[in-house]
């Protein structure tokens, strides 16, 4: 029985690869995060970052390889194949009924909020807390309650998604996530949808969720000020690839690789 | 033949009427079915296995290309011939023009369950929400909201062809003219004049009806 | 049920079939000419010309194609006092004055369609409003309407089986004729045989239709892709609508 060598870490890519058709957007890829770790994924476009995301809340699939005990190709969370699932001894590519169960510790934020619209913004934090954990309707709500105050919404509860601005869509989102009490939380390009000015407010609302809690985060974003205040390491990708990772400080002062370098100037100079 | 005789016009609209309050009785039963019919093969279409997607695919775009009056007529001696003469022609006919009708809802909702953004699937995956809870809670209500128009239109349409089954001896308007023709070898202008009437008045304010409903919803937050 | 006597009778096809395609293209022809008329003038500015065209095109819509097909078969020859010598005329004006009308909201619609600065920038180059309509704002709108007139293209063929109950000899009086000797003991097959050659029928134009949309983008510079898809009356909503 394959497993992972290190029993500490939470998420663990160990060779993985991902094409899309003849595209290959990850090419043997592994790293480690240890638990309460905040991991910012940064790079061009087109690197592979989201995908690491997308793969790890299984709404991609990794491509499968020939014989996981060889050559990897799994991802692994809190120890146990996320991917794949044992069969016979051996790890065989997860069906629908694995990835519901192995997701569940998992919570995601999106660029373009998700918020379900027909739903009001009390429901949609509450909705999965009923039907995917079986939490009872009081106890769904207090919670719901709770988070929206953290976020500064408590008197939108009854409005509709669509009365809110992108901003407090967010915010709502970032409730609804993490009323999942999730164990990880993936942060993709949370602020690139919204306006400038509704930015400060949802990252306010991250730093807070950071200092408060110890859940696990992996951000991919933009603003690296954000990047710096609020993760323990940095790692730059280029075309699928860990082109240089540390801590926030020695990246963004002292990057070593020119690749690191040259984005962070166009980043920066945006 | 005579021209138009208000006599006649008085002589003929009770039976009329009586052909009337059939085609509404048709479009009740057929309506329904084509409602909840198509919803049943747009949500099958997505998440049914490869070979019910291909049948159902095949089957309905088979129906949705061939005329009604001669589904009507299959369908009937087939019954009548082989399955069982008892079955009422208010019964199948009503069954042929809600599945066909069936074959063009199916289209309106798969149009609006295609429209909603991949996000909401995602965002649904995310939270592992039950298969159940994703099509009752976030697809379904999203869906019949862009397809209630539209569908709303099909039906309307529908209403129209109801005079069709008078060929297998549903007792609505263009039968009922032509009973009384047959017996007084008069009152065709009189008897299709207030058939095509009737029709008027029913359809227009229903499909007025659509089009507000259409905007309203167009305006509201959900 | 004997099937060598049906594969027997197809020979005694031909001519309804004949009929058949008559009575589609010919109430197309008359449905794509109203559909025009009807449809410019709903698009005018001018009151006194859209409320006309308006009423009568709410008219024809708001009845039933059927009751149309009666009227102008048995009604209408008594109101007028004139007798048509066929009753596939009376056919044709139903089914293409019924289908104009429904046509023509797709018309409007495509005409509406067509950006506004286009109609500005005819205006700077000083077209008079025929040209415009013929030079700029008819050969952008046309493409738009080819996937909606080809649904509603079936959709007439469809509704010209009607027909056969005003007497016409066309492809489903044919098979309740042929279908209808020795006590129908064939009478579904040859039901069945019609509705695959309708289906057929309503194949070739689609695919017809398809290559007329290619081509017309192409005449304005499109160079759309082959389109792979099915027979789909999505696009028929416009004109329900």
């Amino acid at each position: 029985m394959p497993s992972p060598t290190s029993n500490e870490s939470i998420i663990r890519f160990d060779r993985v690869d991902k094409s899309f058709g003849d595209l290959k957007v990850l090419d043997g890829l592994s790293f480690d995060v240890d638990p309460g770790e905040r991991v910012t994924l940064i790079g061009p476009s087109g690197s592979g970052k989201t995908t690491i995301l997308r793969l790890l809340m299984t709404l991609e699939h990794v491509t499968p390889p020939k014989d996981p005990a060889a050559d990897g190709g799994v991802i692994w969370v809190e120890g146990k194949p996320l991917s794949h699932m044992e069969k016979g001894g051996k790890l065989v590519v997860a069906n629908e009924r694995h990835l519901r169960q192995a997701r569940k510790k998992i919570g995601m934020v999106f660029q373009s909020f998700n918020l379900f619209p027909n739903m009001r913004v009390l429901r949609n934090v509450t909705e999965a807390q009923v039907h995917t954990l079986g939490r009872s309707k009081d106890e769904a709500e207090a919670k719901a309650r709770d988070l929206l105050e953290l976020v500064g919404l408590s008197s939108k509860v009854d409005n509709y998604p669509s009365q809110l601005s992108g901003g407090q869509q967010q915010r709502v989102a970032i409730a609804r996530a993490l009323a999942m009490d999730p164990d990880i939380l993936l942060l993709d390009e949370v602020t690139s949808a919204l306006d400038p000015e509704l930015v400060a407010d949802v990252l306010g609302v991250l730093r807070d969720v950071a200092d408060t809690t110890s859940i696990t985060m992996l951000i991919v974003t933009h603003e690296m000020g954000f990047a710096r205040d609020v993760s323990n390491r940095v790692m730059m990708f280029d075309r699928g690839q860990i082109v240089e990772e540390g801590a926030p400080d020695e990246i963004f002062s002292d990057p070593r690789e020119a690749r690191t370098q040259d984005f962070l100037r166009a980043v920066l100079a945006e | 033949m005579n021209e138009w005789n208000n006599e006649i016009v008085v002589e003929i609209f009770p039976a009329m009427w009586q052909g009337f309050i059939v085609v509404l009785q048709v479009t009740l039963v057929a309506g329904l079915i084509a409602v909840l019919l198509g919803l049943l093969v747009a949500v099958g279409l997505r998440i049914g296995p490869p070979w019910l997607r291909r049948v159902l695919s095949a089957v309905f775009q088979f129906i949705r290309n061939t005329p009604l009056l001669v589904q009507v007529l299959f369908v009937w001696t087939a019954t009548s011939y082989y399955i069982n003469p008892e079955w009422s022609a208010f019964a199948v006919g009503s069954a042929v023009l809600g599945v066909h009708y069936a074959s063009y809802t199916m289209e309106s909702y798969r149009a609006g369950i295609e429209a909603i953004p991949v996000g909401q699937w995602e965002a649904a995956t995310a939270l592992s929400l039950p298969t159940h809870r994703v099509w009752g809670a976030i697809v379904l209500p999203q869906m019949l909201r862009r397809s209630a128009a539209a569908v709303a239109n099909w039906i309307i349409a529908m209403f129209k062809e109801v005079p069709t089954l008078f060929v297998i001896g549903v007792l609505e308007m263009i039968a009922q003219a032509q009973k009384y023709q047959g017996q007084h070898y008069d009152g065709a202008v009189e008897g299709y004049t207030i058939a095509g009437i009737l029709f008027l008045a029913a359809s227009y304010p229903v499909a007025v009806a659509a089009r507000r409903l259409e905007n309203r919803l167009a305006k509201s937050n959900f | 049920m004997d099937f060598q006597e049906v594969v027997d009778s197809l020979p005694r096809y031909a001519e309804p079939l004949l009929v058949t395609v008559q009575v589609t293209l010919a109430s197309a022809a008359l449905a794509l000419v109203v559909a025009f008329a009807l449809g410019l003038m709903t698009s005018s500015k001018r009151l006194a010309v859209r409320t006309p065209a308006r009423a009568f095109v709410e008219f024809f819509r708001g009845s039933s194609v059927v009751v149309q097909l009666f009227w102008f078969a048995f009604a209408m020859p008594v109101v007028l006092g004139i007798q048509f010598d066929y009753a596939i005329i009376a056919g044709i004006i139903a089914l293409g004055l019924n289908y104009g009308a429904y046509c023509s909201e797709v018309v409007r619609g495509a005409i509406a369609a067509v950006p506004p600065g286009q109609l500005e920038a005819s205006l700077a180059v000083n077209f008079t409003p025929f040209q415009r309509l013929r030079l700029v704002v008819l050969p952008q709108a046309w493409p738009e309407m080819i996937p909606s007139l080809c649904a509603f293209a079936i959709m007439l063929l469809k509704a010209s089986a009607l027909v056969s109950l005003i007497s016409v000899t066309d492809l489903t009086a044919m098979a309740g004729l042929i279908g209808g000797q020795n006590g129908g003991q064939n009478l579904l097959a040859h039901y069945g045989l019609i509705l695959v050659i309708y289906f057929v029928l309503a194949w070739l134009i689609w695919t017809g239709m398809r290559a007329l949309e290619r081509r017309a983008k192409r005449g304005i510079g499109i160079d759309a892709k082959p389109v792979k898809g099915r027979l789909t009356p999505a696009v028929a909503e416009k004109g329900l609508a």
